[in-house]
């Protein structure tokens, strides 16, 4: 096979595809064999290249050239300008926000500059069906020196070495619980991969899984090695179908070429993978309750110990990781525990995987490493705020972690100073507010989700949560008194100490985060009965300033309850009574004359 | 998500000892200032327990002698402080490790423990006046306990809510439930029915059949072990007090009562009696003056029941050791209805092999309904049954088709020991200063063997006693058959029947009686005759009898009381009953005659595709 002198790489992750990046392959191979350059240049179908905000992305090796926003309509033109006459298609590349110059590769643009791609390195650059195409990019190379080179025990000693801690929430030492794990005496033990993304908005692992699902079964299977394991299974929520096709394909293929199955590399070595599906809960993410799960069981956590390691899948000792976890391992035999262990910060190494979104220019997958600030992320990663609005608070951790603030912008993103201030790693999720976020109602949906999510199992955590929602709903309602406030913080203060798993310990962290950074805003809501960011309704009041009004009439013309008076070039007014709050007077106004309050 | 610190810490012990599993046996721990050396595996709860301190505690339950252990750790009361700890501990699920400062009742536990108390209070109805539990409710007790003065008012504060659900046995309420899970830990784990689960999420999540079904529709045995545990409201019997009052007013009828045997060692409970009073003169006198017209005893009907089940056995027995390959061996004992249930769904294809008499309830009802009410010269329709049982089961099973004649119940009512004492409180009976009364004849007549049906290894020992004189034609020396009593959930002896040994097996709790089916149907096991009680210590610990709150010992001491009156009577073998001898005399002519057939026995469906 003649290689290729050019490759199109066009994002197939989920994101992309929604917006029919399968139909720009189509138009791409159409064009190209209709100029006849089926054999000098090939579309790939990739992975998440990362940067969603502006997808679907087609780039182009190997000029490295970076196209967003492409859509079916323009495969003609890359293919008859930049494929056959090698002139790039200006008004598809990136425009830099602050310059305004066209960046055409993807290293010189800002949300990409500081990134390093460790767990996301294939992901956006190779065909995810294509086993070839991962060990052309070293893959089960690792594996292979690992089960020549390396006894069960030495490989461990690498993983610990190298500092890699559990990505999945805890933070957890990875080598040392694969230790635990293989301490244990037991005819049969588990590998557990824990694809049970469940935070609202984080898509690290599903992007893994769909850009780069042959690394997740490389690493499971060196795992089974280090802790005696023959069997392996990916716990995959249900909505992810396409990762999950990812997954049996990719399983399919490792099958013949004998990297899965009995006698793996001829090192006498077996070890197989199964797809376990869950149904989508979120409580399903924490360990004890992903194994319920797998048993067919009613998904809730158990009390530990025992641990997982003890006594696991089926009463068997299992060790459970999570997907960004495992697609880290390879990596970290191949350039060596030192190497990795070099990045990052002091107790944390490496890098974190986070799904950027909320108020923020660049929304998307972008993986730094650990010990970069929460400043160096949201400012020039994520490119600033929206509309040039200010910076009010970022939520990291998901929905138990906690809403940190400016002074908190040089914070290191690392497990133990964002556990510090008050906040936590999490699985990866990272939510940027501005001035317009009303940090009672973030609190309050926040609570929304785990009064949803929660199994029931503990006291605390059901009715507790619960509980924290309604004392919100009322103060957003306008309700509130001031032993509301100290109800809010003895109840977090006692589900965070009293519950069962992770999930109810750390439930109350968006209440007691902002009830510390933003009291004033909950003491606006209670006493002087006032919603600072105009979010809540019940506490809004629009009014329209009478020396600014030119009486043009388009806001009573657009009010649905007819509580807008006046007459024609007179200063209108609005009746507070019948007044709905719904907002459209302030947004129809051209003369700034209506205002909330 | 993952509690660092635990595993951490673990790891620290295990490493300075070297090994994995640290063989620790005298750990030294401090509990509120006491300083006490415990063994390895010892929860925090259990070692406070051994230094006179009772951590409070709602979900936890454990009857070890019985095998029922619940602690899913969910109701976070009986948290504590363990220094070094970030968060509170659940004492029942935490092992002591050597070296562990434990506070039980520091004001950081004090506010938790009452605050989540008053979480799960503001979840619950505020109707304890008129609750069937009031006065013996758990969580009512540890509000109590914890001087619970209010409940923070939280402005349009959700209550869980769900559908009523009235079986024949047993109504669930679960607006009160508190997912202690306990009744489900006694349907799955102990009894393996699995009725029960958890279903649901979040503030929503409940204890329920299977997609939130009726439990009559489920299958539920109704043997009532899951209100036994029940620590509120949530889960109580069916009352049917009311019909015997009003059967007792009602000029037309004639009311006689049956009480079974499990009854006279638990009823004094209810009155303040220490457990394994024996009350059985006392509820004689107490029925009398509620107005019954007759005061019966089951425990002749039991003593009926040995003479048909122990010639069932006998005439299998005979002929198959004549070689007659039909004979079906082990014969099992059905005198449970809640067993009768079980085996109905779960063992369809050994229909044949229980035998065939009715339970000793049953037996009395057909007695009553035809010989005493054609003595008594009335209609069976004007005769009113009632039987006083430890069992939920058995007003069920008084429902069954099987037993009704023309529609009309061989029992019409069956009431639980906690019934009948609500019964005699609401007569304004004195009950502990009551004197002894005896039964009416001629059904009330009954001997020690009956008397010790309502605990386990009872029934097969009454059965022995017979069988062995008509089998051998030799009087019994010694009718005490200690190798078959005990508390062990499954129990296997063998009695020489003068050089014919006679395997036997006994089993109490539906989750042993399968151990025990699962071996016969296997042919691990090889019994002539087994056995069996749905409920933990046979009758004794029956769904109606009065709570015993997870105290196994309280049915340690019925068990005792129920012996101990065996050991009183004067006849203590069924078969020397005279007046059950009159009745065959005067009536069934012999055990297994075509009459007795009529009004003694019975059949039995496959139920197994119910659901």
């Amino acid at each position: 096979m003649a290689p290729f002198n050019m490759h199109l790489l066009v994002c197939g992750g989920t994101g992309c595809r929604a917006s029919q990046s399968a139909k720009i392959v189509e138009r791409l191979r159409a064009a190209l064999s209709e100029n006849g350059l089926e054999g000098d240049a090939q579309v790939v179908t990739t992975g998440c290249f990362g940067f969603c905000e502006q997808g679907p992305i087609v780039k182009i090796i190997p000029d490295n050239t970076f196209y967003i926003r492409v859509t079916p309509d323009d495969a003609a033109e890359i293919v008859a300008e930049h494929v056959l006459k090698g002139r790039k298609v200006a008004r598809l590349l990136y425009t830099d926000p602050q310059d305004k110059a066209r960046v055409s590769d993807s290293k010189h643009m800002g949300f990409y500059r500081k990134q390093i791609r460790i767990a996301l390195r294939n992901c956006g650059f190779i065909d995810p069906e294509n086993i070839n195409e991962y060990i052309a990019r070293d893959g089960y190379e690792a594996l292979g020196r690992v089960l020549s080179a390396y006894t069960p025990h030495a490989a461990i000693e690498t993983v610990k070495r190298s500092g890699l801690r559990g990505r999945g929430g805890g933070g957890f030492p990875t080598g040392l619980k694969w230790e635990i794990a293989r301490a244990r005496q037991a005819d049969q033990k588990y590998v557990v991969c824990n694809a049970d993304e469940g935070d609202p908005g984080a898509f690290m692992d599903r992007s893994i899984l769909e850009g780069d699902p042959h690394s997740i079964l490389e690493a499971m299977t060196i795992c089974g090695y280090c802790i005696g394991a023959t069997k392996g299974l990916v716990y995959i929520r249900a909505e992810y179908p396409l990762a999950i096709h990812r997954l049996q394909v990719a399983i399919a293929q490792a099958r013949e070429y004998g990297l899965l199955g009995a006698d793996i590399l001829g090192a006498g070595f077996d070890f197989d993978i199964e797809l376990r599906y869950g149904a989508g809960a979120f409580v399903c993410g924490e360990e004890t309750a992903l194994i319920r799960s797998m048993e067919g069981r009613r998904g809730e956590p158990s009390v530990k110990p025992p641990f997982p390691a003890e006594s696991g899948y089926w009463g068997k000792p299992t060790n459970v990781n999570n997907v960004e976890t495992f697609a880290n391992i390879p990596v970290l035999f191949l350039k060596g525990p030192e190497w990795f262990a070099g990045i990052g910060s002091a107790g944390s190494k490496g890098t974190k995987v986070f799904a950027l979104a909320g108020k923020i220019n660049n929304v998307g997958l972008i993986e730094v490493p650990m010990g970069i600030t929460l400043r160096e992320v949201i400012f020039e990663i994520g490119g600033g705020i929206k509309d040039g609005k200010r910076f009010k608070a970022v939520q990291t951790g998901g929905p138990s972690g906690g809403c940190l603030t400016e002074k908190h912008l040089d914070t290191p993103i690392d497990f133990d100073s964002l556990l510090a201030a008050g906040s936590m790693m999490g699985s990866g999720g990272m939510i940027v507010m501005d001035e317009d976020d009303c940090m009672v109602s973030i609190a309050k949906f926040y609570l929304e989700f785990t009064v949803d999510e929660s199994c029931g199992k503990c006291a605390p955590c059901r009715i507790g949560n619960k509980r924290l929602y309604e004392v919100l709903r009322k103060i957003t309602l306008g309700h509130g008194t001031a032993d509301d406030l100290d109800y809010l913080r003895n109840v977090s203060a006692v589900i965070k100490d009293t519950a069962l798993c992770g999930l109810g310990q750390t439930s109350p962290n968006p209440v007691l985060s902002t009830l510390e950074h933003f009291r004033q805003e909950y003491e606006a809501h209670v006493f002087d009965r006032k919603c600072p960011a105009g979010q809540c309704k019940a506490l809004t009041h629009y009014f329209i300033l009478p020396e600014k009004c030119t009486g043009c009439t388009a806001c009573a013309r657009v009010c649905a309850v007819n509580a807008i008076v006046g007459e024609r070039r007179q200063a209108h007014s609005i009746l507070q009574n019948k007044c709905i709050r719904c907002g459209a007077c302030f947004e129809k106004c051209k003369f700034e004359a209506i205002q909330a309050g | 998500m993952y509690p660092v610190w635990r595993l951490l810490r673990k790891v620290q012990v295990r490493s300075h000892t070297g090994r994995l599993t640290p063989p620790i046996h005298n750990m030294k721990i401090t509990i509120d200032n006491k300083t006490i050396n415990v063994a390895d595996g010892l929860t925090v709860y259990e070692a406070a327990k051994q230094v006179g301190i009772a951590i409070p505690r709602l979900c936890y339950m454990n009857m070890e002698t019985l095998g029922i252990e619940n602690k899913p750790a969910g109701c976070r009361i009986c948290v504590v402080e363990i220094e070094g700890r970030r968060n509170l501990a659940p004492s029942c699920a935490t092992l002591c490790a050597d070296g562990m400062k434990i506070r039980t009742h520091s004001p950081r536990v004090l506010n938790a423990r009452k605050t989540v108390l008053e979480l799960l209070l503001s979840d619950h109805p505020k109707d304890c006046l008129i609750c069937p539990k009031a006065g013996r409710c758990e969580l009512q007790t540890l509000a109590i306990y914890l001087g619970i003065r209010q409940i923070y008012p939280v402005e349009n504060a959700e209550v869980s809510t769900y559908r009523k659900d009235q079986s024949p046995s047993i109504i669930r309420d679960m607006d009160k439930c508190v997912l202690c899970r306990r009744c489900e830990t006694v349907c799955n784990t102990v009894q393996t029915v699995g009725a029960l689960s958890g279903v649901n999420r979040g503030f929503m999540a409940v204890v329920a059949p299977a997609f939130e079904q009726d439990l009559q529709h489920s299958p539920c045995t109704f043997c009532g072990q899951c209100v036994a545990v029940c620590p509120t409201g949530a889960l109580t019997e069916v009352d049917h007090t009311v019909r015997v009052v009003r059967a007792l007013a009602d000029p037309a009828k004639t009311v006689v009562v049956q009480t079974a045997p499990a009854v006279r060692a638990a009823l004094g409970e209810e009155f303040g009696l220490p457990a394994g009073s024996l009350v059985t003169g006392k509820m004689v006198a107490a029925l009398r003056q509620i107005g019954f017209d007759y005061v019966f005893d089951t425990d002749f009907a039991a003593d009926l029941t040995i003479m048909e089940e122990g010639a069932e056995l006998l005439d299998r027995l005979r002929r198959m050791l004549a070689g007659d390959k039909e004979a079906k061996l082990p014969i099992l004992t059905s005198c449970c209805p809640a067993w009768v249930n079980f085996f109905e769904q779960n063992y369809p294809d050994m229909l044949d092999v229980p035998s065939t008499a009715r339970s000793p309830q049953q037996m009395f009802g057909a007695v009553a309904k035809t010989v005493l009410a054609d003595k008594l010269g009335i209609d069976r329709n004007d005769l009113v049954v009632v039987s006083i049982m430890p069992c939920l089961a058995k007003k069920y099973e008084c429902q069954r088709d099987e037993f009704k004649v023309d529609g009309n119940p061989d029992v019409d009512v069956a009431l639980s020991t906690r019934e009948l004492a609500r019964l005699i409180k609401e007569a304004n009976i004195r009950f502990n200063d009551l004197p002894d009364d005896e039964f009416d004849a001629p059904m009330g007549e009954s001997t020690g063997a009956s008397v010790i049906f309502g605990t386990t290894g009872g029934v097969i020992e009454a059965a022995t006693r017979t069988a062995y004189e008509l089998f051998t034609g030799r009087q019994l020396e010694q009718v005490d058959f200690h190798e078959l009593r005990g508390l062990d959930g499954v129990r296997t002896a063998s009695v020489d029947f003068n050089g014919t040994p006679i395997h036997i097996g006994i089993a109490h709790q539906l989750g042993n009686a399968r151990k025990l089916l699962d071996g016969v149907r296997d042919g691990r096991y090889h019994f002539h005759a087994i056995e069996i009680m749905a409920c933990p210590g046979g009758c004794i610990g029956g769904g109606g009898q009065p709570l015993h709150l997870g105290d196994a010992g309280i049915i340690k001491a019925r068990r005792q009381a129920l012996y101990r009156e065996d050991a009183q009577k004067l006849i203590r073998k069924s078969h020397e009953n005279p007046s059950v001898q009159q009745l065959y005399n005067e009536f069934l002519d012999h055990p297994l005659s075509e009459k007795a057939h009529r009004l003694l026995h019975t059949c039995y469906f496959d139920k197994s595709n119910r659901h």
